[in-house]
């Protein structure tokens, strides 16, 4: 077959090197219809950013929807996993409403995720595939990386309101430390608790730098127990194994540790991540392991996964003349 | 060169006090107070290039990357809800959001309670945590007038001295919150001129009263 090859755009060209870079990784290419039944995003509702779905009534009676989500579907479809780890990518459609125009878009999403057996291994794998998406899609990119489980830990430790709880994680995610004292002292928080969630706005960057200090701030502070210190010493030490990966793949330069980088406490745990490209005003990379989502879909398996939303990314001027060519 | 920050600035009584405090902190630039229809101020060797816009409009500007920074008031951010940092607040343009109607107001729980305002997002977010059925009315301006003509029961609005609200024969039921104007940045922005926005904002915090 013959393919002229000047017909791509340059989201096409996005869209194939990306899919090229998972499937030489050993992911398979998961396929899924437009369609979804609607109970499965209604009962998981919040898991999504937006409720509002597009719906319809098929010639059976069943309320279906245009897919808002495919992570859902993926986790839907593959129950019996066992010790092995599942690899897949997709490239789908998916129709959400923007929260800036307030209307349903349709988005063309590439991503991949990992269900099953996921190790550290498994966990730097996704992180490097994510930072080399984003070298994909441009020159001068970033991938910021928090730990859910540090913000968890302290939370529990706080002993607080699920409504402080969300309160204090806005401020996290905005950086407004301001914002975090007066929660914190509206919340009769301690100054050395409040210290140690501001540390958690003011601490990002330089990985390297950011590791010394949470272990200053978290594994050297007379506040916590012993077995509170060990729990807070794996959660660093997840983030270092990754920071190790990264030097060993010489991507540390794009690697940032910030814990602005949120998503919700339900449905995840552990490292989560954002990339984003140098003139680009959005995020354009977002993931990270759901194993709560997992066991709140009755599923005994770890997960981690990411989305790139090649729509953000405006013109993608960097594959501009640049030629498409077929391989093996 | 020096990396060029795009500044943000909300026209008017607020914006000028906040262009003092740059012009303070180290960022003048002085072609900013010479009368004339230019859009666009910058500074070069400070490494920064102001531009006006309408205070309501600065959100979006940063939001969308426009602006790597800008100052925005809170109550705009909060109903927006704005996708930016919240970096610093500025202690200036200082007033309470809050909820208003005639003197010696009780609701009464049996009928949905009627607000005019033009925050809508925050008057629903604050009136559902209570449980409260409420019918909001959307206000472009003039919200005082509603209850006095019937239109609400109550209203959601700033309010700075309370003059307005006591010359009207109104008064402050409950305080949603405290608003002042807040330093705001681009997520984006921020990751790929961290040094200088960090820079900016250290100097700024320096300044503030």
């Amino acid at each position: 077959m013959k393919v002229n090859k000047n017909i791509f755009s340059n989201k096409e060209k996005a869209m194939f090197a990306l899919r090229s870079l998972y499937a030489s990784h050993g992911f398979s290419m998961y396929r899924m219809s437009k369609f979804e039944e609607f109970e499965l995003y209604a009962s998981n509702m919040d898991y999504l950013d937006s409720g509002q779905i597009i719906t319809f009534t098929d010639t059976d009676g069943m309320l279906m929807a245009l897919k808002p989500d495919v992570t859902l579907s993926i986790v839907k479809n593959n129950r019996h996993i066992g010790n092995r780890i599942i690899k897949l990518f997709y490239n789908e459609n998916i129709y959400r409403v923007s929260p800036k125009t307030h209307y349903f878009k349709e988005i063309m999403q590439v991503g991949l995720e990992c269900l099953g057996a996921i190790d550290d291994e498994c966990i730097s794998e996704v992180l490097l595939l994510a930072a080399e998406s984003m070298n994909v899609l441009s020159d001068e990119a970033k991938l910021d990386v928090s730990n859910l489980d540090i913000l968890t830990q302290l939370f529990e430790s706080c002993n607080i309101s699920r409504e402080t709880e969300e309160q204090l994680t806005l401020c996290i995610s905005s950086k407004n430390a301001h914002g975090l004292e007066r929660v914190c002292r509206s919340a009769d928080l301690g100054p050395a608790k409040a210290e140690l969630l501001k540390t958690l706005v003011t601490t990002y960057g330089n990985p390297d730098e950011v590791i010394l200090k949470l272990e200053a701030a978290f594994l050297e502070n007379s506040l916590f127990s012993f077995e509170e210190k060990v729990s807070f010493g794996k959660s660093i030490n997840a983030l270092k194994k990754i920071v190790e990966a990264f030097k060993e793949a010489g991507l540390e330069d794009m690697l940032n540790i910030d814990f602005s980088v949120v998503s919700d406490l339900k449905y995840y745990n552990g490292i989560i991540f954002k990339g984003f490209a140098e003139g680009i005003p959005d995020g354009v990379l977002s993931g990270g392991q759901y194993d709560k989502l997992m066991k709140r879909m009755k599923r005994t398996s770890r997960a981690i996964g990411f989305g790139v939303y090649i729509d953000n990314m405006g013109k993608l001027a960097k594959f501009d003349g640049e030629e498409v060519e077929i391989g093996d | 060169m020096t990396e060029m920050i795009n500044v943000a600035l909300p026209k008017g009584r607020l914006g000028d006090k906040v262009y003092n405090m740059f012009e303070k902190a180290g960022y003048e630039c002085p072609s900013i107070k010479e009368k004339n229809r230019k859009l666009i101020f910058e500074n070069p060797e400070a490494g920064v290039r102001y531009f006006w816009v309408k205070p309501s409009d600065v959100a979006i500007y940063v939001e969308r990357g426009a602006a790597d920074i800008g100052v925005a008031g809170k109550d705009i951010l909060m109903e927006a809800g704005s996708d930016v940092y919240e970096l610093l607040d500025l202690n200036v343009g200082k007033c309470r959001m809050a909820v208003a109607g005639p003197a010696g107001f009780s609701y009464d729980r049996n009928n949905e309670l009627r607000v005019a305002t033009k925050f809508v997002n925050v008057a629903r977010e604050f009136y559902a945590a209570s449980g409260t059925d409420i019918d909001i009315i959307h206000l472009n301006g003039s919200i005082e007038l509603a209850p006095i003509l019937g239109l609400s029961d109550v209203i959601v609005d700033l309010v700075e001295t309370g003059t307005t609200l006591r010359e009207n024969n109104l008064e402050v039921v409950d305080v949603i919150t405290e608003i002042s104007a807040r330093l705001i940045s681009n997520k984006s922005s921020f990751k790929f001129k961290t040094k200088k926005i960090v820079e900016i904002t250290r100097s700024l915090e320096s300044v503030i009263e």
